[in-house]
């Protein structure tokens, strides 16, 4: 199997990669090292994707790899389920993540329980552009994570820097389960980071503290961590010293640095931008009650999305979403217990 | 290209009908004392089906069979003892007491994928498992069996056309035994024939009499060829009937008795039993031969399986996750060097020379239609038969000649397969329904009377009178008077949003700013 494998090209340190490019340098090097590896999806070829995410791969690998299809998102799934049935692994794309909804069936149902069931590991990814903030209305801005993060057999990633993105979604291609990698197209092309030079791998399962403190862990993901490190500036002039922490991954989550974070500040708040019924603040309070309640000082808090689907007018969007100031205003009251 | 059934060839198909069969009741009366857990789905009078289409592909071949394909298993070599301890939900069986009935396989050695109750789902997952075997190299052929009830899934639809479109080495077996539970197949797919179907994705279909072992096989090897040659995928319609109910639990009273009797006299095994004898390719000897290996085979198999344990309980907790216990890795047949940089690489831009049967069928269809005049035509009365292959029908009498193969010529100028034994020249399709209770569907009338036409408003002449335009402006006005200050819909509309209302902290001041304009990319 190794004798497949390129050897990874020792790719230079670059600063000022975004998201879209760091994605594309993740598929770009996978497809490199490993023939196994093909993409899927809907005008992933000679337009290189909604958002341009696989621009060039079609010109690089060819059809045989860069596998256009019609627009069926159950076929999409279904067929590169089949096809990791010959070991094959690949990473098919949801032009926007909404229209996962479409292949529910296929990834709940086929994918994430061959492992379990009947001992076929599906090594496959699903990836696609998610999340709100940009007016796409309430069918090109969801955040269906949860779906997925309650389906035993899946793996759950949703990152929030390009650094990240890269690493995890190679990591993603290699892992031998089926992995939902969600894009946060808010963050596609608005943060530029520097990117490690080499072989870039990030650990699935391993949420990364972003900011050190010591009254009260803010948890959160995806673009959310970014409006948490903002409000985490505003409190720190206000004398209140937060922790951030990105989890990176939803599913497995990582509890420990869950729990280690709680016993050190003792004031949880979490935060995203999914709604508030369902959302992963609910499964966090529970394992935070299971794992360091005596820690608490204060009740865990959130700052969420509200119920409703994702509104279109910019008014209502602003209003539905979490921003720095609802989450600066949560933490202030949590910091008072 | 079909050579005439070798002697061992037609044993083995008896065989597998049989041991199927036995199988099978052998599972009824373990069901009937309370040994198996949950349903039983009876393949009872299709064993034609799965034993006749999984005998046509070789062992490196991929299936994929449904609840009523336990033959398709044993073909393919699974021993029945897995049958039994999957119905039982024994710790011995393939999927360690996990999931029950036909619902396993193998990856490694006998290339079957384990369906899933979620009808139709296996159709897209075996054009993928095809085109994978394409892209390796490996000149595989990937088959599945539908019903006919499971044929209106989007799933299968969603599958087949992309199949077709990839041109997948992908044949589907739709199994239409005449009901899906307890709908017959006129009150879900109101078209004559399933395979009609195939028609709209563009691809090759063949009708075939599911009770005939000899005529499945011929038909099916005949779809493996073509897809093996790069001519795929293939649809095969295989006419049968269901003899039990849906499940064990289902009495089937809702099938009218002379269908059974009809479908009884044309019994698989007996037709075949009698066909072997008539052309003198066994003798009793060899039938009781035969029928003992199946009878000892079934007796270990069966005690096996009765004798086996339940899982462990907390065995419940394992195996969520491949954890590195599998080895995952792909045989490549071919060399690498076209499936990477730089031979894989491709000028991506397209060309018209890319579309000169595009170009040229639309001009053509436009000219003769109308004389060029205009573009709209009336449809056309009849659905129009597959152009290029002409739809092979079903023998008269398969009792009298179960062997005749029936399958569509083929599009490339090439021999169709020469029939096995003894041909006799096709004849009408026997009615299984009256021919009286199809009724041709009748076109929809063009929608008439106005809509709101998308884009126009209330100031378009030809909408406004409309009664769609005084509903329309009703709801402007329920709108217009939610707004405070002179209700005017002109005013109501904020200039630019957008400007006014970008979100506010977030991402912004995290790390640089990226590129000037977000775009939402398209949709
Ligand atoms: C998507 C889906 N919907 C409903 C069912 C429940 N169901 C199981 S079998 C069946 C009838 C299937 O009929 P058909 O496809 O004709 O196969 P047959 O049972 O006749 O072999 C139904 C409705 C299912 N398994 N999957």
């Amino acid at each position: 199997m190794a004798s497949h494998f390129a050897t990874p090209t020792a790719a230079p340190a670059q600063t000022g990669v975004t998201m879209v490019e760091a994605i594309r340098q993740a598929m770009m090097e996978e497809m490199q090292r490993d023939p196994a590896v093909v993409a899927i999806g809907e005008d992933i070829g000679a337009y290189g994707g909604a958002f341009k995410v696989t621009d060039g791969l079609l010109a690089k690998f060819g059809r045989e790899r860069v596998i256009e299809t019609p627009i069926a998102e159950t076929a999409i799934i279904g067929a590169a389920c089949g096809m990791s049935f010959l070991g094959l692994r690949p990473v098919a794309e949801m032009q926007f993540i909404d229209f996962i909804a479409c292949c529910f069936n296929q990834i709940t149902n086929f994918v994430a329980k061959s492992h379990y069931l009947w001992g076929a590991p599906v090594p496959i990814v699903v990836r696609g552009p998610s999340g709100g903030g940009v007016h796409g209305g309430p069918f090109h801005s969801a955040n269906p994570e949860m779906y997925f993060v309650h389906t035993p057999g899946l793996k759950v990633i949703y990152p929030s820097t390009p650094a990240d993105a890269k690493g995890l979604l190679k990591s993603a291609i290699r892992d031998n389960n089926p992995v939902l990698f969600f894009e946060h197209k808010y963050l596609y092309r608005r943060i530029k980071e520097e990117m490690p030079a080499g072989d870039h791998l990030v650990p699935i399962g391993k949420a990364a503290i972003r900011r050190e403190g010591r009254d009260l862990t803010i948890l959160s993901y995806a673009a959310m961590v970014h409006t948490s490190m903002e409000a985490a500036e505003q409190l720190a002039k206000e004398g209140i010293d937060v922790e951030v922490i990105d989890l990176r991954t939803l599913l497995p989550l990582d509890r420990d640095a869950i729990i280690t974070s709680v016993k050190k500040t003792n004031k949880l708040l979490v935060v995203h931008e999914d709604t508030k019924t369902g959302g992963i603040a609910g499964e966090i309070a529970a394992i935070v009650c299971e794992g360091a309640f005596e820690d608490l000082d204060g009740p865990i808090a959130r700052v969420t999305a509200i119920d409703t689907p994702v509104p279109y007018s910019p008014t209502l969007e602003e209003y539905f979403m979490p921003n720095t100031e609802k989450v600066v205003a949560a933490a202030r009251e949590l910091a008072k217990y | 290209m079909s050579q005439p059934l070798t002697r061992e060839q037609h044993l083995n198909l008896y065989y597998y009908m049989q041991l199927n069969r036995q199988l099978e009741e052998r599972m009824v009366r373990l069901f009937r004392q309370n040994k198996i857990v949950g349903g039983l789905y009876s393949s009872l009078g299709q064993e034609a089906v799965s034993v006749g289409t999984a005998s046509a592909v070789e062992k490196r071949d991929w299936i994929a069979p449904m609840i009523r394909n336990i033959g398709a298993l044993l073909v393919k070599g699974v021993p029945p003892r897995d049958i039994f301890t999957q119905h039982m939900a024994k710790y011995t069986s393939p999927t360690k007491g996990k999931d029950g009935t036909s619902h396993f396989g193998d990856l490694k050695d006998l290339h079957i994928v384990s369906p899933i109750s979620m009808l139709g789902d296996l159709i897209p997952v075996m054009t993928g498992v095809a085109m994978a075997g394409r892209y390796l190299g490996q000149n595989i052929v990937a088959l599945t069996w539908i019903g006919d009830g499971g044929s209106s899934t989007g799933a299968f639809h969603e599958g087949l056309g992309l199949a077709a479109a990839q041109k997948a080495p992908f044949v589907l077996i739709v199994e239409n035994n005449q009901w899906a539970y307890s709908t017959p197949v006129s009150r879900q797919v109101p078209v004559k024939n399933l395979a009609d179907r195939a028609v709209a994705y563009g691809i090759q279909s063949s009708i075939v009499d599911g009770n005939d072992v000899v005529a499945v096989f011929n038909n099916t090897k005949y779809a493996v060829e073509e897809c093996r040659a790069g001519r795929g995928p293939r649809l095969i319609e295989v006419k049968t009937m269901r003899m039990r109910g849906h499940a064990q639990h289902d009495p089937a009273e809702y099938v009218p008795k002379e269908m059974f009797d009809f479908w009884k006299s044309r019994d698989p095994i007996v037709l075949y039993e009698k066909f072997l004898t008539d052309n003198k390719i066994w003798d009793a000897k060899t039938k009781s031969e035969l029928d003992a290996k199946i009878e000892k085979l079934l007796d270990v198999d069966q005690q096996f399986a009765e004798d086996s344990p339940m899982p462990p309980p907390e065995f419940a907790a394992e195996g969520v996750y491949c954890d590195g216990c599998h080895d995952i890795s792909a045989e490549f047949k071919r060399p690498m060097s076209e499936v990477t940089p730089p031979g894989s690489g491709i000028d991506i831009t397209y060309k018209l020379s890319d579309f000169p049967a595009g170009m040229g069928d639309a001009a053509s269809v436009l000219k003769s239609a109308n004389g060029g005049h205009s573009q709209h035509q009336k449809p056309q009365q009849k659905p129009q038969q597959h152009a290029d292959a002409p739809r092979p029908v079903l023998h008269a009498n398969p009792a009298r000649q179960p062997n005749t193969v029936q399958q569509a010529k083929p599009a490339q100028p090439q021999p169709a397969p020469r029939p096995a034994v003894a041909p006799v020249p096709p004849k009408p399709v026997p009615p299984i329904y009256p021919e009286d209770e199809f009724v041709e569907p009748e076109r929809a009338a063009e929608p008439e009377g106005p809509r709101v036409p998308f884009g126009r408003g209330p100031k378009d002449k030809a909408f406004r009178d409309t009664a769609e335009a005084k509903v329309y402006s009703r709801v402007q006005k329920g709108r217009n008077s939610a707004v405070p200050a002179n209700g005017n819909s002109k005013n109501f509309t904020p200039k630019s949003p957008a400007k006014n209302f970008s979100k506010s902290g977030g991402a912004k001041s995290f790390g640089k700013q990226g590129g000037k304009s977000q775009g939402k990319g398209g949709r």
